[in-house]
């Protein structure tokens, strides 16, 4: 995903002469063909991620649209007063794409892992969140957010489903007992998790803004009950849900990265069976919520 | 500076209080009468000097400056921090013309500063200048440090900080503020903050591809 990231943002730079790089030191090889045609918007300010969100603020005051990338933890957790103060307050907006979210970066340990950059993101009003789950995704949201002023979040992941997939929330497979929500690259496991089950599998790689028109749509009639598969802390979107269907007496069982620091390394396939998201744990999970 | 004390009264509802006690005051009067290239009717000029308050902390000054070069009503001043008033205890740049940022957390004016500085680069706005005004204190803070060396390590010489130096950071500066921006390939100068002339001449100092440091000394808080 972080090449099909470069390749697209390169192409913005080239398109659209609104368009700026910040980086922090990360990704920067990646970028250097862009930098050295355009020297004067990839910038490359060291490893300085409070600086690096300032200069976004400052770029957009000046009518540049910034795009700003790092990890996820340097790029959302480190600077959250940044972007809550240099982005949100100042009413000047620009799109973030973070790598490393959650635990992908789970062999470097927790000081890389951020799975609570959407919860952060969350406390600010108007964001766009896009989770995609295919590198084919990317190039049309990045465009799509270049194209407007406000404040976008894309969280780029090394696990990907087998296939890309458009549009917010939309129906994947249907059923008549649950309605069962994955974002981003979850869906493929929680395709393998409810084979067999008479469930709803619903896909968004755009959970804000959270699409409660189309959950009330797919909800079942009879079985009103949802279960929420996130990517990033259990939970997340669980008030969106209640807002949803605060007229529609529903269960909700939300699935995602417990908020425990494991002290573990290991690869993204181990943290994801340790916080129950493999297809196994997500299949327990999901029958037992069922039954 | 007579005229801007009873804008400051309005401001203070205050007789007692004197030039002195408003530490930005001839900084920031230097700055609007004979330096920014802005105007009330040139807020959103692409070609206007930018002027970013990184120490929001304190602006009855700033205010008294805006509203007497008519960027505001005088009236705005009656009601600081009032319901329904665009005029808080920290400013806000949605709220009031002619506020490049806004501020009051402190650190947040200089990597803002320079952000503006390289959008302006990246359009080819060669011309304007971009001033920011921290305080001795508010420098405690590290993100302003990042922002000190890049500035200086890619030579931004379209920006210009100024420091009000009241000697209310709590563990000062050994070596001096302006040695902070030299050793990072800034030009520094320190002046006197109360006279308006050096001020003038030191903000006038700067030099092609280095970004420019004033430091102006005024009195210790709180006396």
């Amino acid at each position: 995903m972080r090449q099909t990231f470069v390749d697209t943002a390169t192409r913005l730079l080239a398109d659209d002469p609104r368009t700026a790089v910040v980086l922090a030191d990360i990704s920067t090889d990646a970028f250097g063909p862009a930098a050295t045609r355009h020297p004067h918007r990839v910038i490359n300010v060291g490893i300085r991620e409070q600086l690096m969100l300032g200069v976004a603020g400052g770029l957009a005051l000046t009518g540049l649209r910034p795009i700003v990338h790092s990890y996820a933890t340097f790029l959302v957790d480190r600077t959250y007063e940044q972007i809550k103060l240099d982005l949100d307050h100042q009413g000047v907006g620009a799109i973030l794409v973070s790598v490393g979210g959650s635990y992908d970066g789970a062999p470097m340990g927790r000081t890389h892992m951020s799975p609570g950059d959407v919860t952060l993101l969350d406390t600010m009003a108007g964001w766009t969140v896009h989770v995609p789950g295919h590198p084919a995704e990317i190039p049309p949201l990045l465009r799509a957010a270049a194209s407007q002023d406000g404040n976008v979040y894309m969280r780029l992941s090394t696990l990907v489903n087998d296939r890309p997939r458009v549009g917010a929330l939309h129906a994947a497979r249907t059923g008549r007992d649950a309605l069962v929500v994955a974002v981003g690259p979850l869906l493929d496991p929680v395709l393998r998790a409810t084979e067999g089950l008479d469930v709803t599998v619903a896909y968004t790689n755009t959970p804000r803004p959270f699409a409660a028109a189309a959950l009330r749509a797919l909800l079942p009639v009879d079985r009103p009950a949802v279960v929420l598969v996130e990517p990033y802390l259990a939970g997340t979107s669980s008030r969106l849900v209640a807002d949803a269907l605060t007229d529609v007496p529903h269960r909700l069982l939300a699935l995602g990265v417990g908020r425990a620091d494991l002290h573990r390394y290991g690869s993204p396939k181990d943290h994801a069976r340790w916080h129950g998201l493999d297809a196994a744990g997500l299949r327990r999970s999901i029958t037992g919520f069922m039954h | 500076m007579t005229d801007l004390m009873p804008l400051l009264r309005r401001l203070t509802g205050d007789e007692k209080h004197a030039p002195s006690s408003f530490s930005t005051l001839d900084v920031l009067w230097v700055l609007y009468d004979r330096i920014l290239d802005v105007s009330p009717q040139r807020v959103r000029d692409p070609e206007r000097d930018r002027f970013l308050l990184s120490k929001g902390h304190g602006p009855a000054a700033f205010y008294a400056v805006l509203a007497a070069k008519g960027f505001i009503p005088d009236a705005w001043l009656d009601d600081l921090a009032g319901p329904d008033s665009p005029l808080g205890h920290h400013p806000d740049r949605l709220l009031v013309p002619g506020v490049e940022i806004g501020s009051g957390s402190l650190g947040h004016g200089l990597g803002l500063a320079v952000g503006t500085a390289l959008g302006l680069r990246a359009q080819g706005l060669t011309r304007p200048r971009v001033f920011v005004l921290l305080g001795d204190a508010e420098l405690d803070e590290g993100s302003n440090h990042e922002a000190i060396a890049y500035a200086g390590a890619t030579g931004l010489s379209t920006l210009t900080a100024v420091v009000v130096d009241n000697r209310s950071a709590t563990h000062g500066w050994p070596g001096g503020i302006a040695s902070r921006f030299t050793v990072n390939d800034w030009t520094a100068s320190t002046v006197d903050g109360r006279d308006r002339d050096a001020i003038e001449k030191a903000v006038r100092e700067n030099q092609p591809g280095r970004p420019h440091a004033v430091v102006a000394v005024v009195e210790p808080k709180g006396t």
